[in-house]
């Protein structure tokens, strides 16, 4: 499979990614040579293997439910570029 | 006309009871300063590492085994990709294609039917933060004090069938949650929201229709008008030659409509993969037998073992197993006045305290009649100490707070039922004596003055004599 130049301008906006137009040819470029990669390792027969979900071959710790943290607010909003009572300010978004 | 078959399948976000964060030691007390319960974690400062909170895992086992489902011995948290100012990470920590709690029922009861609705799936996840549009002068404010409340989003399959389907099965999930102890169902403080997924078919047809995603309903009520609202309108766009196109409807409460928000082409592409912060959460069997160990008696269990060992209706049953708290006052107050009352005893605490509870807005466990004095109560009407009318009174004595318990307020005021033939029959003289009209009406066969004469004898005896004795000595009397 390979991608188009359409996919790779979406996918760069899905994450909010700028790119321009050679940008865009150069990345398609590199993401279908990773899909060549990928198109070979398909060739493994892999029914019946259990799909990963992390690298490693361990468990979740879990923490006890307890409050630990304290207000670090005012340390937080110290290098916020604007706050007004308490709040973090940003360009308005409505729904 | 066509015949239209409405299909409605429910999300459920429920709030779970932790005093910290699902992923951060932050707080989750409701009401706090703005972004004062928000950690480093929470505000998804670089180089920050979730760790799972185990009371929010101990909630979904819970969940799961309340509602007969499977619980994953593992289940794996997914990344959910999307911007917006109050989710600070740009994604949520979520469960996709591995959550904790696969499939379950709950079954609603609707008048005198039961329907059974089946879960697909509960998943935890984390909350986002809140935005606030106002008095910024053209900006948004941010607070991340509710970013990372632990959520059990509960999803079901689209088994229902009318607004009041959805809204029976939204109250029996709340009572629910409430129940097991997973969520205290404040949905003002919107611990408990759903969202219901609508559509319309011809009755008949296999396929179901284009569906239309009402959010954030937070009230009963507001369910009810949205849903309706939103099928009239799917029935009215159709007959009327339109189509449905999928989207994501807000209900305005002031309107009573449903309207689309702006419909973003990519807002469903979340590009989901599994969080490489978190491994995969692993629950073994004996955890879930400690969680099954420790549940309590279920609503259903409970009605049934109410109607078979008390001989309840299925209607006293169900209203005593409302919400736990409800049932646990009842058997309390039956412990106290004896299993042989269970019928008059649900009588009073489903209809004359659950009246007084309402009148005032107060909770059962706010009750100044506690269980230990309505058993108490109840057990001298049983012994006809008293009468019904007069336990009325004794009731609203208790109630406000004139004596500590039913035998107090009997003594101090007299209410003691007179059984006592001797003093009946004295009362009963006297009151002959001055009636003598009555007392010849009645001999020249009207019964109505037979009534009267009752009634001249109980106002007498201040209604502390049992009417029935009072009738037959009238008769015996009367030479009737």
């Amino acid at each position: 499979m390979s991608l188009t130049l359409e996919q790779v301008r979406r996918v760069a906006h899905l994450a909010r990614i700028e790119i321009s137009n050679a940008e865009a040819e150069n990345t398609l470029g590199h993401l279908n040579g990773i899909f060549t990669l990928i198109e070979d390792m398909q060739a493994v027969d892999t029914r019946g293997v259990e799909p990963m979900a992390h690298a490693q071959d361990l468990a979740q710790r879990l923490r006890e439910d307890r409050v630990t943290e304290t207000d670090q607010r005012a340390a937080f909003q110290s290098v916020s570029p604007e706050t007004e009572g308490g709040l973090y300010l940003v360009p308005q978004v409505i729904e | 006309m066509k015949q239209w078959e409405v299909v409605i399948g429910i999300e459920t976000h429920a709030q779970l009871s932790t005093r910290s964060k699902i992923f951060s030691g932050s707080s989750t007390a409701f009401g706090a300063e703005p972004n004062v319960q928000a950690s480093a974690v929470d505000i998804a400062l670089p180089g920050v590492l979730p760790v799972l909170n185990k009371q929010a895992v101990e909630c979904a086992i819970r969940f799961g085994l309340a509602v007969g489902a499977t619980v994953a011995p593992k289940s794996v948290f997914a990344r959910k990709n999307y911007f917006y100012p109050d989710l600070p990470k740009g994604y949520q920590i979520s469960q996709f294609e591995l959550p904790v709690v696969v499939g379950g029922q709950l079954t609603i009861q609707l008048g005198d039917l039961e329907k059974t609705v089946n879960l697909t799936r509960a998943h935890l996840e984390e909350d986002a933060g809140k935005s606030l549009h106002e008095d910024f002068q053209g900006k948004s404010g941010i607070d991340l004090n509710r970013a990372g409340t632990p959520l059990l989003e509960i999803v079901t399959e689209p088994d229902m069938r009318s607004s009041a389907e959805a809204v029976a099965y939204a109250k029996a999930l709340h009572a629910l949650v409430r129940w097991i102890g997973i969520c205290d169902g404040n949905m003002q403080e919107g611990s408990f929201r759903c969202d219901a997924n609508v559509s319309v078919r011809p009755v008949g047809q296999k396929e179901f229709g284009t569906r239309r995603e009402i959010k954030n309903l937070n009230s009963f009520r507001f369910m009810q008008q949205a849903i309706d609202y939103e099928v009239q309108w799917q029935i009215a766009t159709i007959e009327d030659g339109g189509r449905i196109e999928q989207a994501t409807v807000l209900f305005d409460p002031d309107s009573g409509e449903t309207r689309a928000m702006r419909s973003k082409e990519d807002a469903h592409d979340y590009r989901y993969f599994p969080d490489p912060d978190l491994l995969p959460l692993i629950i073994d069997s004996e955890w879930i037998e400690r969680a099954r160990a420790a549940m309590p008696e279920l609503p259903v269990a409970k009605r049934d073992r109410f109607m078979a060992d008390f001989a309840l209706s299925v209607y006293d049953a169900s209203a005593l197993t409302g919400s736990l708290e409800v049932a646990d006052f009842f058997e309390a107050t039956l412990a106290v006045c004896g299993q042989t009352n269970a019928k008059i005893c649900a009588n009073w605490v489903t209809v004359d305290l659950a009246a007084r509870l309402n009148k005032e807005s107060r909770e059962i466990g706010e009750s100044p009649v506690s269980a230990a004095m309505l058993g108490g109560l109840i057990a001298r009407i049983a012994d006809s100490t008293i009468s019904n009318n007069i336990a009325k009174k004794v009731f609203e004595a208790l109630w406000n707070g004139e004596e500590k318990s039913a035998d107090d307020v009997i003594e101090k005021q007299g209410l003691k039922q007179i059984t006592d033939t001797g003093a009946i029959e004295k009362l009963i003289d006297d009151v002959l004596a001055a009636n003598a009209g009555m007392v010849a009406e009645f001999k020249a066969g009207k019964e109505k003055a037979f009534n009267a004469l009752v009634g001249q004898a109980m106002k007498a005896t201040k209604g502390k004599a049992n009417p029935q004795q009072v009738n037959d000595l009238l008769r015996a009397k009367l030479g009737a």
